[in-house]
C-alpha cells in the first residue's frame, strides 16, 4: 500500500465507521523525495476537537507499521474544515451508521439552514431537533417523530 | 512586544476564560442536553483559546507556548475583559454573557478571517463557523426565558441589566490592532437589538461602563478562577496526562 492509501484509512476515533479520509480531515500525503519522509497535513474538524492528538498517535502508528517511522504530521487550519468536504462513500456510512449526515452548506450562511433531516433508522421527515449540541462536538442530537428513535445527526458547517 | 502581540493575547484570553466557566456548568446544568451543548461551547473556546495562545507566544518570541501562556501568568498579565470572568450566576446570567460574549466574537472572528495575517485569518475562518452556533443557541435561550414565564422573563431581564454594563469594554476603540473592536458595534447592536426585542426584554440603558481588562485590571473573581485552573501546573510544573 502507498503511504495515502495507509493513511486514508484510518479510521476516526470518535465516529469509528469512517475513515479520516472520508471525513475530509485528511488534506495531504506527501513524500519527501529527497529523504523518502512522509508527510501527512491534517485539519481539525472543530478547533478544540479532543480527538486530534488519538489521530495523529493512529496515524503514526498506521505508518510506522506500513515501514515509515519517521512521518511527520502537520495541522493545517485553512481553509477551515466543512461538512461539505464529507465524501458520499462517507455520508453512507454514517447514515447505515444510525447517523444522519448533513445538508450541504449553504454559500453565504454562517450557520446554515437546517432542512427537515432524514430519520436515518426508518426514513420518516418527521423529525426534530433536542439539543444542537450531541455527543461530540460536530454532532447535534435529534429525535425520530415516527419510530422515536434519538439519533445523531452531523451539523453542517 | 507588538501591538498583534497584545491583541491576539486578548482574544486569546477572552476565549481560555470563558471555557473555563462554561465548563464550571458540567454536570450542573438543568438538564442533560443542556450540560452537554455547554461543554461543547467551552470546548471550542477552549480550542480557539489554544490556537490563539500558541500564535501570542509566537509573535512573541520569548520561547512561551500555549501552556505558559494560560498556566504561568498571574492574574495582572491577563488581557481578557472582564463580561467571561463574571460568575456564571444563575443559568439567565449565563445566558446573558454567553449571548453577549457570541454576538462580540461572531462578527470579531469574521472581520478577523479577512485580516492580512494570514494565521490570525485562519483562527478566525475556522472559530467564526463555531461562534455561530453559540450565538444561536445563546439568543435561544434568550429569547426562550425573556418570552417564557412571568419569572423567566423577570430573571432573564434581570441578567441582561445585571451583565450590560460589562459590553461596551469589548468595543473600546484599539487603533493599529488587526481588527479594531470599535468597528463592531454596528453588527452587535443590531443582533443584540433584534433578539432583546423578540425577547420581549428591554434593552438597558448605557450607564456605567468597567473596564480595565485589557490593561490587566481584573475583578477579583479572576483571581479565583486563575487559582483554579493553573493550580496542578503550578503545584507539578510540566504535568501531562
Amino acid at each position: 500500500m502507498t503511504p495515502r492509501e495507509v493513511v486514508a484509512a484510518v479510521v476516526d476515533p470518535e465516529i469509528r465507521v469512517i475513515t479520516i479520509d472520508e471525513l475530509g480531515i485528511l488534506r495531504s500525503v506527501d513524500e519527501d523525495p529527497a529523504t523518502g519522509r512522509v508527510v501527512v497535513t491534517i485539519t481539525p474538524t472543530y478547533t478544540g476537537c479532543p480527538a486530534m492528538d488519538v489521530i495523529r498517535a493512529d496515524i503514526r502508528r498506521a505508518l510506522a507499521a506500513a515501514g515509515h517511522p519517521d512521518a511527520e504530521i502537520r495541522t493545517v487550519h485553512s481553509p477551515a474544515w466543512s461538512t461539505d468536504w464529507i465524501s458520499e462513500r462517507g455520508r453512507a456510512k454514517l447514515a447505515a451508521a444510525g447517523i444522519a449526515p448533513p445538508a450541504p452548506v449553504r454559500a453565504g450562511n454562517v450557520v446554515p439552514l437546517t432542512l427537515a433531516v432524514r430519520c436515518p433508522r426508518c426514513g420518516s421527515l418527521d423529525t426534530e431537533q433536542v439539543s444542537r449540541f450531541g455527543s461530540t462536538a460536530c454532532k447535534a442530537l435529534w429525535r425520530c417523530r415516527s419510530c422515536s428513535e434519538p439519533f445523531d445527526h452531523v451539523k453542517a458547517l | 512586544m507588538t501591538s498583534s502581540f497584545d491583541f491576539t493575547l486578548a482574544l486569546g484570553d477572552d476565549a481560555l476564560i470563558a471555557a473555563q466557566r462554561l465548563g464550571e456548568w458540567t454536570s450542573r446544568a438543568p438538564e442533560m442536553e443542556e450540560d452537554i451543548a455547554l461543554a461543547n461551547i467551552a470546548l471550542d473556546q477552549l480550542g480557539a483559546a489554544r490556537l490563539l495562545l500558541t500564535y501570542a507566544g509566537e509573535l512573541e518570541g520569548a520561547g512561551r507556548d500555549e501552556d505558559a501562556l494560560a498556566y504561568l501568568r498571574d492574574d495582572r498579565e491577563f488581557r481578557n475583559c472582564l463580561l467571561v470572568e463574571l460568575p456564571n450566576g444563575d443559568f439567565a446570567v449565563t445566558m446573558a454573557k454567553l449571548f453577549f460574549l457570541a454576538a462580540y466574537q461572531l462578527p470579531g472572528y469574521t472581520a478577523l478571517a479577512g485580516c492580512a495575517d494570514e494565521r490570525l485569518a485562519a483562527i478566525g475562518a475556522k472559530a467564526r463557523k463555531e461562534s455561530a452556533y453559540h450565538l444561536d443557541h445563546a439568543a435561544l435561550w434568550v429569547k426562550r426565558l425573556g418570552d417564557g414565564t412571568e419569572e423567566s422573563h423577570r430573571r432573564m431581564q434581570a441578567a441582561v441589566d445585571q451583565v450590560w454594563p460589562y459590553t461596551h469594554e469589548l468595543f473600546a476603540p484599539w487603533p493599529g490592532a488587526p481588527v479594531d473592536p470599535a468597528t463592531l458595534r454596528a453588527d452587535f447592536d443590531t443582533c443584540v437589538d433584534a433578539v432583546l426585542a423578540e425577547a420581549t426584554l428591554t434593552r438597558p440603558a448605557d450607564g456605567w461602563t468597567p473596564g480595565g481588562g485589557r490593561d490587566g485590571v481584573h475583578t477579583e473573581h479572576l483571581s479565583y478562577l486563575l487559582a483554579e485552573m493553573q493550580v496542578l501546573h503550578r503545584a507539578h510544573p510540566g504535568a501531562n496526562w
